[in-house]
């Protein structure tokens, strides 16, 4: 299978995506923001950083350059996207997903592991998904998610919420919400279920030396689901 | 000429920052502040030279750029 990362200027989780991608049996190649063409993949993903230094809004500049047009026609067409943490934020503001990302509740940048439940139903992201009560990390200080109360309706009525902050046990509540999400969301889905954005981190525990080994589970049943 | 654009996040959506700055000019004794709301303000110079080219031209950056139309609202001045 083929992938394609793409870097902004200020993407810092591009090289880690690209590690976990090509251990999980990725053939991954690095595209710059400035081309026109992404070439053939059968994933794209946009990665966690700080674009254009997070200036107007998260995501607002990265939404608008050269690359994002053939991103956005390789979504339309069925292809997967990914987008972690800053490529979630690029990924709301280019309208591909719903939603907005706030300031976090409290102000903080909150960098720590936490767990998330995943919605395996009819999605190549997490159906048959061996753990779906994930240890993963977090770092950001706008993951905030909000939308209309019209779009929340949409989005819980077909199954659009692909992950949710919980607690060890895959208890959702108000306790387990580390930025104040609505509805304890840590990512959704487009409607077809083909785009992924979320604020979580698999990339960065993909092996057991590092705080959790659970972003494994994310790569190794995706590419599965994709063959 | 010189076009004006304020943005601010629309009612009802959290704002951490504002609440934030309310809560500190509470404590220095503004006890007055019930609620603040923080916003972006834009300059915009444009070589048009008729105001209403010049801020429907304005209008159409506010949605494609300068504002979150879902969480956010604008206002040309």
């Amino acid at each position: 299978m083929k992938s394609s990362v793409i870097i902004f200027p200020g993407s810092n989780c591009d090289r880690d995506m690209d590690v976990a991608l090509k251990k999980f049996g990725f053939k991954n190649k690095m595209v710059w923001h400035n081309d026109n063409v992404i070439p053939k993949s059968d994933l794209v993903v946009l990665p966690g950083g700080f674009s254009y230094g997070d200036y107007l809004r998260c995501g607002s500049i990265a939404a608008k350059s050269n690359i994002i047009n053939s991103v956005i026609e390789f979504a339309n067409k069925g292809g997967l996207v990914i987008g972690i943490c800053n490529g979630f934020q690029i990924l709301i503001e280019t309208g591909l997903v719903n939603g907005a990302l706030l300031r976090n509740k409290y102000l903080k940048f909150i960098c720590k592991n936490v767990f998330v439940k995943a919605n395996k139903t009819q999605n190549k992201y997490f159906n048959k998904i061996k753990k779906d009560i994930l240890e993963l990390h977090i770092a950001h200080n706008d993951g905030n998610y909000f939308c209309s109360e019209d779009d929340l309706k949409l989005i819980q009525d077909n199954d659009q919420i692909a992950v949710e902050y919980c607690d060890i046990n895959g208890e959702v509540s108000e306790k387990s919400n580390p930025n104040g999400s609505m509805k304890n969301i840590a990512g959704v889905f487009n409607k077809k279920k083909n785009i992924l954005g979320m604020m979580p981190h698999p990339e960065r525990v993909i092996d057991n030396c590092l705080s959790s080994n659970d972003g494994s589970y994310f790569f190794e049943n995706l590419l599965s689901n994709m063959k | 000429m010189k076009i004006k654009v304020i943005v601010t996040p629309k009612n009802g959506v959290l704002d951490p920052q504002g609440k934030a700055i309310q809560q500190t000019l509470n404590s220095m004794n503004f006890i007055d502040v019930s609620e603040v709301r923080q916003g972006k303000y834009f300059e915009i110079e444009t070589d048009l030279k008729d105001e209403k080219d010049a801020k429907k031209n304005v209008e159409d950056m506010c949605k494609k750029l300068l504002a979150n139309l879902v969480i956010e609202d604008y206002k040309i001045l």
